[in-house]
Order: C-alpha cells, then structure tokens, then sequence
C-alpha cells in the first residue's frame, strides 16, 4: 500500500516538474523573458535592476534553478496590471471559484441523481425518454452558448435573475460567500446550473446505467418480497448500489469543474481565478499567467493522487495492477 | 434513399440465400436505416457546402469594407438596408450581414476544426500503433504521457498552451491537436493490440515485410473502425472548444472571424435585447455540434461488431 502511494507521490512530482519547465521554457523561448516579467514601462536604470534580480543575466538551467526556488518560496512575480503579488491575487480570487464550483457540484447531484434513478426505474416512458435526450444536449451543447442562452431568457426576457457579479456576500470563516444572502444566491444560481450542466448529464446517466443494472439483482427481489415499500427500496436498496460509481466520477470530475469555471465565469462575469486568467492572458499579464498555471496544475495533481490513493483503497486490484506494470 | 433503406431490409433475407453484399454497400444500408441519421448526415453535407463554397452563395462578402455601410447597423432581422437589400438575419454592429457572416464564420470553424483533427488523427494513431506495435517500455511510457494528459481537462491543456503561444489560426492548431491526440493513440492502441495477435499480422511479419509495412498497410486498415467514430465525435468536439476559446478571447484573431467570436461580438448587444447578434451564430454553431454527434452516434452503433443484429 505504502509503496504504491511513494510511486504515486513520485509520479505527481514529476508531473509538477515537467509542467514547471513547459511553463518556464515556453515563457522563455516564445518571447523576451525581459518583456514578460518585467513591467514594460519601467525605466531603463529599474529594468537592469530586476534582470539582475531575477538572474536573467544567468544561464539557463540556472535561471529555471532560480524560478523553482522562489516557486517554493511562494513568490511568483508581481501583476503588472494589479501591482500585487501575483500568487495573492490567485488566492484571493480562489473561494469565488470554489463556491461556484462546490455549488455545481452539489446540483448535479441533487438534480442528477433522481432524474437518473427514475429514468432507470421507468425507462419506457416519456419522461425518461427526455430526460436521457436532455442529457445528450448536455454532454454536447457548449458551457459558454447555455451561458448566453440562460442570460438572455431569465435576465433578459423574464428579468427574474441577475446576470453578473457576485451579489451582496458575507464572511464566512474569514472568507467571502455568496450562498448565504437572498442577493447573492440570485447571482449564484445561474452561473451554478450552467457549470453543472456537463456534470449533471454525466451523472443522470451513470445513475440511471446503475439503477437499470441494480433492479434486476435479487436482494432487491427479495426486499420486494419481504414486502417493504417501494420507497424504501428505492431510496436505500437501490440508492446504496448505485452511489459507488457516481461518488467515484464525482470526485474525479471536481477538477473539471474548477477547469470549466474559466468559460462560467467569463460569461457571468464571476469574480474568480477563472475570470483573472482570461483577462490575463488578453492583458499579457504574464507572472499571473505562470502563477495561475502552477496553481492549477499543483491542484489537479494533488486531486489526481487523492483519487488515485481513495481508488486504491477502496478497489485493491487497482494496485495490484500497477505494481505488476 | 427509400431504395437503401429498403435493402438493409431485405438485407438479412438475402445473406441466407448466400447472395454476398459488398461491406460498403452493407454498411450504407445499415446507416441511413435511422431517420435520424440520415436527416442529419443530410443536413451536415449541407453545412459543409455552406462552408466550403461561402465565398460564392453568401449575399455580401461582410468582410469587404466597400459593401459594407455603417448605416446599416443594428438592424433587426428581416429589415431592408440603406441600399435596398434585404438583411434575412439583421446585421452586426458594424453593419454586416448576419447571414454572410454565419457562412464565412462557418468556413473558418469548420476548417480549423478538421485541419486540427486530421493532424491529431494522423499524429495521434501512428503514435498509438507504435505503443501497440512494440509493446514494452515503449507503450508503457507512451501510454503513461496518454493517461496524465487525459487526467487533465482539455480546455486546461488549451489554455496553458495559448497563454504560452498567443492568439493566431496555426496557435489554435497547435493546442487543438494536443488536446486531441491522445483520444486517438488510446483508441488506435487499443484496437491495434487486438489486431496484432491476429494471424495475418504472423503471416505478414513470415514474410519478413518491414515495420512500417505491417503497421500502416496491415494493422492499421483494421483498426478503422472504432477510429471513424472517434473522429466525427472530436471534430465536433474541437469545433466547440475552439468556439468557446474564441467566444473567450483567446483563440482566433479578429480576423478570422469564427462562430464563437460573432457570438461574442453579439454578447454586448444582447442585454440590449439585440438578441440575433448573437443567436443566430449560436444556432448554427449548435446544429454543427449536434448534427456531426449524431451522425457520429449512428456511426458507433453502426461499426460496432459487438451491437450487429
């Protein structure tokens, strides 16, 4: 167990390492390294001075040695457009993102679930029948166009919902939420439907597969017979069966979901890490770039290994396997 | 098509009297058996003429600035220009034709979106042939770079790769394939591991034919199949994630004017109920994506041994 977790670690190191040199090299060999880490309208006599200070005067392996220290170090570089460092402007942007992200994964639960349930419990009427199209225009329809479409009829047309920001938010631990305020909750509504679209399609089916395959087992025959009531039988026997491969998907599925954030957040003009890369990479405002692509690399790595590991635990064969490979 | 659809009827029928039927033919009749299907396959022959004759069927070149008037800007659907001409899909706010520019938007779309896949497929199943083909620490590590890139969400892999190249058609190329290619190696190494204990594959290698002759003239006509599929599903596939990283900003220039880059030229005027700015874009970007997914759908059901009646 312990040395299928050390391969792991060693792996998910690896990743990082090789993501930090795409990112350093690619920052390096496509452009002036002076020009995008260095505020183009500092003076010449401050130019020199952050070249020295960034060892750009340096070779290049160890200019990269340089870059991987001070990653460790937590300094990035500073946004040219914000003037702060850029890793603190990541992390406070980082709870608008996950509010947003948590909230959709919530819904496409909640909603998923039973919609997959009932459509694998009747599957010949028509309503299972709608739901199981819905759920292909879900997997197919791009985030940004729903986005658009959902502004357009609720903030639009019918004029019920807001259609950006963030609303009124209130600390919650130090942090700032929106889902605990009426205003904010009407901003976090639509953003939270149109990212847990994709997922709540993925889940629906993934419920409705399991519940198709779970009702002809026989311990449901027999909870039948022993009389229970459907409800019952539904919401534990069957439930129960079918959580295993939807709780694993949803768990690999988060980091999706914080990717997917960057096309919500633009459309809704969410206040997030999502919205700051965009604008970023149309600023040229390259430390936050590198910063936010390290980040995010960093978390889904980590999200990957904590899959990998839980899969492992729960499933042995999974390391068996890689061990043998 | 009533005549194919009739065929595939008779089809079994005729198979017991041993009357042999040529694979495509088979093949044909089984597809445009679904309605579905064939409406769609229909409708996308028509996109793809849209696409690739715009130049000459749109009613105005909307990127040719002596035809286009600023009078005419903003103008709801249907309505007559300041020259008499009647804009069918209203115009944009600098006074295009909504209409020429959803013909031209498409050309772009579409070839991006094919020139990316064809490069990924190409790129993508020689890469899972090879790993496939000589097993080992060969597949091992290919198959590793395959698992970590797909553990990785595709429009992350595009962004981390236009922030570092920029905007421009060959950038989007380049991530588009990277996004892509991976789907490919593991389905051509998945099918191409089967084929390759298959006996012609040790007939061919007795006759001590080359590498390069097994793989491609060999092993790689019987991998087709399931890589057909997977084809038409990533082509619509990247026609959306490049509409969505222009819709963003970051993929195509503004002059290549994509679907996704009208939409987002509509997205400021639509909270001003300018509505088919944007819409009608969308609405031809949605009956791409879905019309190639059907006929992709059909394409599975039809190729899939497995689901044959």
């Amino acid at each position: 167990m312990s040395a299928f977790v050390i391969r792991r670690l060693l792996q998910s190191i690896a990743v990082v390492m090789v993501m930090s040199l795409i990112v350093f090299f690619g920052v390096n060999i496509v452009g002036d390294p002076v020009d995008m880490l260095i505020n183009p309208e500092a003076d010449q006599a401050d130019i020199e001075a952050a070249i020295r200070a960034l060892g750009l005067d340096r070779p290049a392996h160890e200019q990269y040695w340089y870059f991987l220290v001070n990653a460790f170090k937590g300094d990035l570089g500073s946004s040219f457009i914000f003037g702060q460092p850029a890793l603190q402007l990541i992390v406070q942007r980082m709870p608008a993102t996950l509010e947003l992200a948590f909230s959709a994964l919530f819904l496409s639960v909640l909603i998923g679930i039973p919609l997959g349930v009932y459509a694998g419990l009747r599957p010949d009427t028509l309503a299972s029948k709608t739901i199981m199209s819905g759920s292909i225009l879900g997997f197919s329809l791009p985030t940004f166009w729903v986005g658009l479409m959902m502004i357009m009829i609720f903030a639009v047309i019918l004029g019920w919902l807001p259609s950006t920001g963030r609303g009124e938010t209130v600390p919650l631990f130090g942090v700032p939420v929106s889902f605990l305020t009426l205003n904010g909750l009407s901003h976090l509504l639509m953003p939270a439907v149109n990212l847990a679209l994709f997922k709540m399609s993925l889940v629906t089916r993934l419920a409705r597969a399991g519940t198709r395959e779970v009702v002809h087992q026989d311990y449901i025959k027999f909870a039948r017979a022993k009389g229970l009531s459907s409800r019952r039988v539904v919401m534990v026997h069957v439930l129960k069966n079918i959580m295993i491969p939807v709780v694993t998907v949803i768990g690999l599925e988060f980091g999706g979901l914080i990717a997917f954030s960057v096309v919500t957040e633009s459309v809704f003009a969410w206040p997030g890490m999502g919205k700051l890369i965009i604008e970023s990479i149309q600023n040229l405002d390259r430390p936050v770039i590198v910063a936010y692509l390290m980040i995010t690399v960093l978390m889904f790595v980590f999200i990957n290994l904590v899959v990998d590991v839980l899969y492992s635990v729960l499933d042995p064969r999974v390391r068996l396997q890689d061990m043998r490979a | 098509m009533t005549a194919l659809a009739d065929h595939g009827a008779d089809h079994g029928a005729e198979q017991g009297v041993g009357q042999a039927d040529s694979p495509l033919r088979r093949f044909l009749a089984d597809f445009f058996e679904s309605r579905v299907a064939t409406v769609a396959f229909a409708a996308l022959l028509g996109i793809v003429f849209i696409a690739l004759f715009a130049p000459w069927i749109s009613p105005t070149n909307p990127y040719d600035l002596a035809t286009v008037d600023i009078l005419d800007n903003r103008l709801p659907p249907g309505s007559e220009g300041f020259t008499g001409m009647t804009f069918w899909l209203g115009t944009d706010g600098a006074g295009r034709d909504i209409l020429s520019a959803i013909f031209y938007g498409l050309r772009t779309s579409l070839s991006v979106g094919v020139m990316s896949g064809l490069i990924a497929m190409v790129m993508g199943s020689s890469i899972g042939l090879v790993a496939a083909y000589f097993g080992g620490r060969t597949d091992t590590l290919i198959m590793r770079i395959v698992d970590v890139q797909l553990s990785f969400p595709a429009i992350l892999v595009a962004l981390v790769l236009l922030a570092l190249l920029g905007k421009g058609v060959d950038k989007i190329i380049v991530a588009l394939v990277a996004v892509q290619w991976a789907y490919y190696a593991r389905t051509v190494r998945a099918s191409a591991l089967v084929e390759r204990r298959k006996e012609y594959v040790e007939a061919a290698t007795c006759l001590a034919l080359d590498h390069r002759r097994i793989l491609f003239r060999h092993v790689l006509p019987n991998c087709l199949p399931p890589l057909i599929v997977v084809v038409t599903v990533q082509t619509a596939h990247a026609i959306s994630l490049e509409a969505t990283l222009s819709f963003l900003g970051i993929g195509l220039p503004v002059t290549e004017p994509s679907l996704g880059l009208l939409i987002a030229n509509g997205f400021e005027y639509m909270l001003s109920q300018k509505y088919w700015i944007s819409i009608f874009p969308g609405v031809a970007l949605l009956i791409t994506i879905v019309t190639i997914n059907l006929v992709g759908d059909q394409l599975r059901d039809v190729l899939n041994p497995r689901l044959q009646r």
